[in-house]
């Protein structure tokens, strides 16, 4: 399960709807083991398109830096899909290299949800099999 | 003398579980033959047909080596060499 704050949750989902129609993209780092996404981290879509991302590869070096001087990992990796559902494609399962977070999925494809009934869905992908979890909005950890 | 690769999770199952391993080598692809010779694996998770594979990050100190010449690229004592996935995906 991946348990969230309500405020980070909205800040992923704002970016979201602010980069549609191209493919948003982040992660939300905390301590090492801990499984609480805690610091949320913006990152830019070095592809800028609707229909992939990938990570800039400097900012990713300097985020993962900053993480390993902090003790912390990515929690939470997350990313838009703009006009299809909010589950991994067979290209996010190919790529997904970090076993111990969780990718979470926001779909902006209907642009009048709202932050409650927008789809935002979270998975465990791991040596090429996917699982979905369920996700617990919370107001504090 | 050697050169310090740091290594990400996903591919410590290759260094016994080591964050950081060394190697040597004058060019980044004679670092990797050194270190898969005694990480066996680790090669192939970087480069295939004799180019960095397309969604690992190599980086020399601070930089993409896809900037510095991918695994032609020089290395020397005490450079830090940083391996990590790169982080991608999309809907197609």
């Amino acid at each position: 399960m991946l348990r969230i704050n309500r405020e980070i949750r909205d800040r992923i989902v704002a970016h979201a709807r602010r980069d549609h129609p191209d493919e948003a993209c982040g992660i939300v780092a905390g301590p090492l083991g801990s499984d609480r996404p805690e610091r949320f981290v913006e990152m830019a879509n070095a592809e800028r398109s609707p229909t992939f991302y990938r990570f800039d590869s400097l900012e990713q070096l300097k985020v993962w830096r900053e993480m390993d001087d902090r003790d912390e990992e990515p929690v939470v990796i997350y990313h838009s899909h703009t006009a299809t559902e909010a589950y991994p494609s067979r290209t996010d399962i190919s790529y997904a290299s970090e076993p111990n977070a969780h990718y979470v999925l926001v779909s902006t494809r209907d642009p009048e949800a709202g932050p409650d009934a927008i789809e935002f869905r979270s998975f465990r992908i791991l040596d090429g099999e996917v699982a979905e979890e369920p996700v617990e909005v919370v107001d504090a950890y | 003398m050697a050169t310090e690769v740091r290594i990400p999770t996903i591919m410590r199952n290759l260094t016994d579980g080591a964050k950081a391993v060394e190697g040597s080598g004058s060019t980044l692809g004679e670092l990797i033959d050194d270190l898969d010779s005694r990480h066996p694996g680790l090669g192939a998770k970087l480069v295939d047909g004799g180019k960095l594979r397309r969604f690992v990050n190599v980086y020399l100190n601070d930089e993409d080596v896809r900037f510095l010449g991918g695994i032609e690229a020089p290395v020397a004592d005490g450079d830090t060499v940083t391996v990590l996935p790169a982080v991608a995906g999309g809907m197609r």
